[in-house]
């Protein structure tokens, strides 16, 4: 029994001796109750939603007001004409539109007023539930006032028949990125590190620019590969749309798999070895990119405090371009922003593992 | 500010390795405390010194991976400092860990080396065919570096450290964990390529390796506490080999604090 007994001590005492992962698997369910409470909600919140109320109705105005006044939805604008909306729904700006027709007192007089409801299908459930939403307050407000009973339509756009392979591949994109080349690269550049290959090539005439981008360039043309299949599985199974230019969501790709390959090598430059560089980039990039993206679970749901950090993820930004793309077929007069703030962590990441490397030593 | 070293005789060119003052420290810690020496064209220089005692921080420093603090130092007669390029491409390197990676084969690790080394197709072609036969390594050229044992490991890293002919050869450590036999071979390469006109600056822990030296240097807590031939340096410790100076020196300084 002693005999088990100190080999039950020793591995006791390993685990408490490796400071740093001890510090990782405590603080692991803490991290990961907080991020998942916060972002895992069927219940939804702050809906960021359009009102188009013809000019001058004042019963319109009336129905905005009710709108404004709930909790659940948020009103982001007010607009007059319907076709102010389409492109609100497009930018990603909105959520979902409450369309109330010219002349609705008058035909809410008559008893047939009605009106339309627009939502970004995208995320069918998400969507589903803001335009119930939209309803209730609609059917609650002509119950209040009175009134005739109103007709509701509602309408998904961009993905009218609910497809939730429509939500998950641009984030599964994402993703299969993230872990081939961000992964990749961190758990090949520390094994250099780790058999003192690094040091050789440090050694050498080739510059750290050189190191990093050769040790990239490999993995950017099999991450590009992946993409690829990727999507040609989600358009050829699931009948996902590429409805805007290929061009740019394969630059998007580009960009972005050059950002997460930038990340690896960071990662890659400030850990020991492979072990603790898989754990940095499971940690450190994929778990913000299955929950903080807006991949599965809505950004405009996540409390106030955590949404800001959505917005340093560099997955985020391709979430929006590659949805914006494939799904809402808008180009860069709508997301040039988007590209923008992708190009440009892209860029700075690049400089920062290159310079990463050089200092390497101590 | 230093023009390249004529091909003249070795006594006009500058030392392969020339060091004064040279210092490096980390925040309050003093790795290498001002040493100054040369090391002569075509000379096996044997750097010795405890674990700690500043070694690796030196040769970081020689070979233009690390900055000095302070002091200077030259290696094939550039500026380490100001010019680490034009030192790196004039040096070879090989480290106590394994320089040739393990998943290719012999060939394609000479070629990749030939290759960062900036020499051309038919150059990595000539000297592969020539260093696989000085070897007697030709059976050997497509299995992988992983399934060879360690002592041809090590003789093909040095010979690959050698490929793009440096005029001065890094070796930390070269041996470690290999039989006396095979220690010996391998002590047989350093010597033919010191004979070729290659300066080999060698770390290492085994005395006898140290004996075999031109000259050696023996660092202590960051400083050069000896140096000269091993002849001198029996002659000055009064001992009778070089373990016995070795021990004189750095026990003092092993000897936990």
């Amino acid at each position: 029994m002693s005999a088990f007994r100190s080999f039950v001590v020793k591995e006791t005492r390993h685990i408490l001796r490796d400071r740093q992962t001890l510090a990782v698997l405590l603080a692991l369910p803490f991290v990961m109750v907080l991020l998942f409470g916060s972002v895992l909600r069927t219940d939804v919140d702050g809906v960021r939603t359009v009102v188009v109320a013809p000019p001058g109705d004042a019963l319109a105005d009336d129905l905005a007001r009710a709108v404004g006044a709930t909790t659940a939805l948020r009103l982001v604008a007010v607009r007059a004409s319907e076709a102010e909306v389409e492109p609100l729904l497009r930018a990603g700006r909105a959520d979902v539109a409450l369309v109330i027709p010219t002349g609705f007192a008058r035909r809410l007089a008559a008893g047939r007023a009605e009106v339309l409801i627009l939502s970004d299908g995208i995320n069918p459930s998400y969507a589903q539930t803001a335009a119930s939403y939209v309803r209730a307050v609609v059917l609650g407000w002509a119950a209040r006032g009175g009134a005739s009973p109103v007709s509701l339509t509602v309408r998904m756009r961009f993905n009218p028949t609910l497809e939730s392979a429509h939500l998950f591949v641009p984030g599964l994109l994402a993703f299969v990125l993230t872990l081939v080349s961000a992964l990749m690269t961190a758990i090949a550049l520390a094994r250099e590190k780790e058999r003192g290959t690094l040091e050789v090539l440090l050694v050498s005439p080739l510059r750290p620019v050189q190191i990093v981008v050769g040790k990239v360039a490999p993995y950017l043309a099999l991450a590009f590969v992946n993409a690829l299949t990727a999507l040609g599985v989600a358009v050829a199974v699931f009948g996902v749309p590429v409805r805007g230019s290929l061009a740019l969501l394969l630059l998007a790709t580009l960009v972005f798999v050059l950002a997460s390959l930038a990340l690896g090598v960071l990662i890659a430059t400030r850990v020991p070895d492979q072990r603790t560089a898989m754990m940095g980039v499971l940690l450190g990039l994929l778990l913000p990119t299955l929950a903080l993206t807006g991949f599965i679970f809505p950004v405009a749901s996540m409390p106030d405090w955590l949404q800001p950090v959505t917005r340093v993820v560099p997955a985020t930004w391709y979430l929006l371009v590659a949805r914006g793309v494939m799904l809402k077929g808008v180009g860069l007069a709508v997301l040039w922003q988007e590209m923008l703030v992708l190009t440009g962590m892209a860029a700075v990441l690049l400089l920062a593992a290159s310079r990463a490397l050089a200092d390497r030593l101590r | 500010m230093s023009p390249e070293p004529a091909p003249a005789s070795a006594a006009d060119r500058p030392p392969a390795v020339w060091a004064r003052g040279l210092t490096r420290t980390f925040d309050a810690f003093t790795a290498v405390d001002a040493i100054s020496f040369e090391v002569a064209r075509g000379e096996v220089f044997g750097f010795l010194g405890a674990n700690g005692a500043g070694k690796t921080t030196a040769i970081q420093m020689l070979t233009g991976l690390l900055a000095p603090t302070a002091g200077e130092a030259r290696t094939a007669g550039f500026d380490v400092a100001a010019e680490p390029e034009a030192v790196k491409r004039r040096i070879g390197y090989m480290s106590q860990r394994f320089a040739l990676y393990d998943d290719l084969t012999v060939r394609e690790n000479i070629r990749f080396f030939g290759g960062i080394y900036g020499l051309s197709d038919r150059a990595i072609a000539e000297r592969t065919a020539a260093l696989l036969d000085r070897l007697g390594a030709a059976h050997l050229a497509r299995e992988r570096v992983g399934r060879l044992p360690l002592g041809w490991k090590q003789k093909l890293a040095f010979a690959v450290a050698l490929l793009h002919e440096p005029e001065v050869v890094f070796l930390d450590e070269p041996t470690g964990g290999v039989d006396p036999v095979t220690r010996r071979r391998f002590w047989e390469g350093i010597y033919a390529a010191a004979d070729a006109g290659t300066t080999v600056f060698v770390t290492t822990h085994y005395m006898d390796e140290a004996e075999s030296c031109d000259r050696v240097s023996v660092m202590v807590d960051g400083r050069i506490a000896a140096l000269g031939t091993p002849a001198e340096l029996h002659a000055r410790f009064a001992a009778a080999t070089m373990d016995e100076v070795f021990v004189h020196l750095a026990r003092p300084a092993a000897a936990p604090r």
